[in-house]
């Protein structure tokens, strides 16, 4: 452990915080998606809906403490400098998650007359904290700057994290629902991959535009090549997705987790696209992961501690899954 | 208007008094269920999983609460207090992401199993996820006071040009007021927990619930209360001894005591004032501060004087303790009264219902009031002797925290209005069920048939 100097420390906690965000994406952006389409007219698909995530949408959130933490403890002047920015975003985005996260529970507790409006709560919090996080993303991506074009480019941005959710979590229904509500969230996954594949065309382009720095990174470096193959596999993944979803469902319900493991790999492409875009910094264009890393002493204590617990962690994050595999149904408290 | 440290300090105090209420509850909330569900693995007796049913409920909405209001915390250290990372950010940071890793991951993951997860594993595996959630949120504990206590009490680093190292992680964990801390706060959270059940068994029992689980959950509560709220007194005790050694400042402030002096007295009531820098309408038995602090009426206790420009606010501190205390007493009566008449006549009378519905909440007031004490009176520092509140604070815009102040503490005051109402609810539901209406599913992949907010759901 004593082997690692001052950069590679800083190399192994910006991929972490990474990994732990994009995680964070996928996990709790499949449930804050089924919230953004929580289907205000059908009780019953909203109880089945909700019911999917129930077992696990308390440990998607973690990820979220976890990526901020880690942004927090390894690189502290990155954390400040970029939550300073972002401190009105981030802070509405905490209280769509609060308002959210007590809904679910409140919605099962509640006289049934008042369910209702619990449901519209989750709802609400689901898209606020959607798109704030969108919104913060695309500020990110401006070079953290409140000018009116990076403003406009973040409102947009935010549309497009929020329709992200919305087909993850629609592709997490798929395979998690059948009969009626399966066949609604097929139609709204092809609706959301839709608008999704739109938004990521046009934040590339924007992005390449706008961009001097991240032009070069993909146009011109020696790389290039080689990291033409992400948009490659991301666009090709809309394709086959948008094929699937048209033959959805299958006899059998054959291939009912595919779409959600291919909106998985969209994830993965969009958020490596912007991991290239920007590393070495951590602060786009101000400061790198090398000058925000803490000092190496702690740094070392806190990756001998991630090295044991993270597998641990994924051991029995996969014990849950599979407890709960299958369709989802009734959940019912013990 | 208020400045950005002021308005910092009274955002992060709202937001860490409103999280703080829902880790006390589930703290201990868990180790009861987790007896509730050994009780029933060894017994088999339906009222325990009854018992455990109507609880776990609570629990999973004070989690959710908890967890929710959790994730401001990380990001509010960053945004209005970069200073205490770009300082102490070496100590902290390890201690919080051991946090993380050790506690939070596994209390969220393992809560999915607990809260559903009956019918889909065997029942030895939900008690086994049952213990983990339990032994998660006291992790979770465990390393927030180390790093709170470290704050209080540091040791074990050295500070170069500014930043704080870590020299002997030991000696920073185990830092001097650290065991007393935990325990305290441990034993808080479990006499706010007897409280809670038993307030809200009682008010079942009052509104005519005669089964068997709520007078079962009752007992319980009652007999943890009588035992554990004398042992509070005694950790108390000897956390205020600690803290006399190494925050003499703090006890000043607490006791209401200016001058250094000889046979100091106790005041049970007084008005500090900080302009005179005396106190006014006393009411005081003599000596006894000077044989609590010292265990000698002639010991001398130092006064606020010698640390003038450098000791908490008084008031608060003051006050603030004197609420704990008092709450502490009137448990230990309360709960004892309550016992003795439970033990003899097998049920309590129509007051003694009364009484208890009324403190269902006391725990949370102390809770605060204790802690309102021990961190208020750790000002003018954020780090004793270390880094002071005022160098830490960011320099964010005061509007903007104005903004999210107003935002979060709207929020926080509807929630906790809906969550004090949605338990009674809970209790009102219950008491409508039958008692012999559910089949107790027994092994595994007992598939439920039930549909979500059936009143069978809430026995």
């Amino acid at each position: 452990m004593n082997d690692f100097d001052a950069n590679s420390l800083a190399f192994i906690f910006a991929g972490l915080t990474c990994f732990a965000l994009l995680l964070y994406a996928i996990l709790d952006g499949y449930d804050l998606g089924i919230g953004i389409c929580l289907p205000m007219r059908n009780k019953a698909w909203r109880d089945t809906s909700i019911s999917a995530i129930g077992p696990f949408w308390d440990a998607n959130e973690t990820w979220l403490v976890l990526s901020v933490g880690l942004l927090l403890v390894a690189f502290p002047a990155a954390h400040s400098a970029i939550l300073y920015k972002l401190y009105i975003p981030a802070t509405i985005m905490l209280i769509g998650l609060i308002l959210r996260g007590v809904a679910f529970d409140f919605r099962a507790k509640v006289k049934e007359s008042y369910a209702v409006h619990w449901d519209l709560t989750f709802k609400t919090g689901s898209i606020i904290a959607s798109f704030s996080q969108g919104f913060m993303l695309g500020l990110y991506v401006m070079g953290l700057e409140y000018t009116s074009l990076s403003v406009i480019f973040a409102l947009f941005s935010g549309l497009c994290v929020t329709g992200a959710y919305a087909l993850i979590g629609n592709c997490f229904l798929i395979m998690k629902t059948s009969g009626e509500l399966q066949l609604y969230a097929i139609a709204q996954a092809k609706k959301y991959g839709g608008l999704t594949f739109m938004g990521i065309l046009a934040v590339c382009l924007v992005n390449l535009v706008v961009n001097d720095t991240t032009a070069q990174v993909w146009l011109n470096s020696s790389w290039a090549i080689l990291y033409a193959g992400i948009p490659i596999l991301c666009f090709s993944m809309f394709g086959l997705g948008y094929t699937l979803l048209k033959r959805l469902p299958l006899d059998n319900d054959a291939a009912n987790w595919l779409p959600f493991v291919i909106t998985i790999i969209v994830f993965i492409s969009c958020f490596f696209g912007l991991v290239v875009s920007f590393y070495p910094y951590v602060v786009p264009g101000k400061m790198t992961v090398f000058e925000a890393a803490s000092s190496p002493e702690s740094l070392r204590i806190i990756l001998m501690g991630a090295i044991v617990v993270i597998p641990i962690i994924f051991i029995y994050t996969a014990f849950t899954y599979y407890a709960f595999r299958g369709k989802a149904e009734g959940l019912k408290y013990y | 208007m208020l400045d950005v440290l002021m308005l910092s300090r009274l955002q992060f105090a709202a937001n860490i008094s409103f999280h703080i209420l829902f880790p006390t509850i589930t703290i201990a909330l868990g180790w009861l269920l987790f007896y509730f569900k050994v009780r029933f693995d060894i017994s088999k007796h339906p009222v325990w999983m009854r018992a455990y049913r109507f609880w776990v409920k609570v629990f999973a909405l004070t989690f959710a609460i908890g967890v929710v209001s959790g994730i401001t915390m990380s990001f509010q250290f960053g945004t209005n207090w970069p200073g205490f990372m770009e300082t102490v950010g070496n100590i902290a940071g390890p201690l919080l992401a051991y946090e993380i890793l050790t506690a939070f991951f596994l209390e969220a993951t393992m809560l999915g199993i607990m809260l559903f997860g009956f019918s889909r594993v065997p029942s030895w595996m939900h008690t086994t996820a049952t213990f983990l959630v339990a032994f998660g949120t006291t992790m979770s504990a465990f390393w927030i006071i180390v790093l709170n206590s470290w704050m209080q009490t540091p040791a074990g680093f050295e500070v170069i040009e500014g930043v704080v190292h870590a020299t002997d992680w030991f000696a920073i964990i185990f830092n001097p007021s650290f065991p007393y801390r935990f325990s305290h706060m441990l034993m808080a959270s479990a006499l706010t927990v007897c409280f809670l059940v038993a307030g809200i068994s009682a008010y079942r029992i009052y509104r005519g619930d005669n089964k068997k689980a709520p007078n079962i959950t009752l007992k319980t509560a009652l007999f943890s209360a009588a035992l554990l709220a004398p042992l509070q007194v005694f950790i108390g005790d000897l956390h205020g001894l600690n803290t006399l050694e190494h925050q003499p400042q703090k006890v000043a402030a607490m006791e209401g005591t200016w001058e250094t002096s000889t046979n100091v007295p106790m005041l049970l009531f007084a008005v500090p004032d900080e302009e005179t820098r005396s106190n006014k309408y006393e009411l005081a038995i003599p000596n006894l501060a000077s044989i609590i602090l010292t265990h000698s009426a002639s010991g001398e206790i130092k006064g606020l004087n010698d640390f003038i420009g450098d000791h908490p606010p008084v008031k608060p501190l003051f006050y603030g303790f004197r609420v704990m205390v008092g709450i502490g007493i009137l448990m230990i009566t309360v709960a004892w009264w309550c016992s003795i008449t439970l033990k003899r006549k097998g049920r309590l009378s129509r007051l003694q219902l009364k009484v208890l519905i009324g403190m269902t909440f006391s725990g949370w007031i102390a809770t605060l009031a204790g802690w309102y004490v021990t961190e208020i009176g750790r000002q003018p520092y954020l780090v004793s002797g270390v880094l002071k509140t005022a160098d830490a604070v960011t320099t964010i815009a005061s509007e903007n925290v104005v903004f999210t102040f107003a935002l979060y503490f709207s929020v926080y005051i509807v929630l906790l209005i809906a969550y004090i109402k949605t338990l009674f609810v809970l209790a009102r539901k219950s008491i409508e069920v039958e008692e012999y209406d559910l089949t107790i599913p027994g092994g595994k992949h007992n598939k439920p048939a039930m549909p979500l907010n059936s009143h069978a759901e809430v026995f």
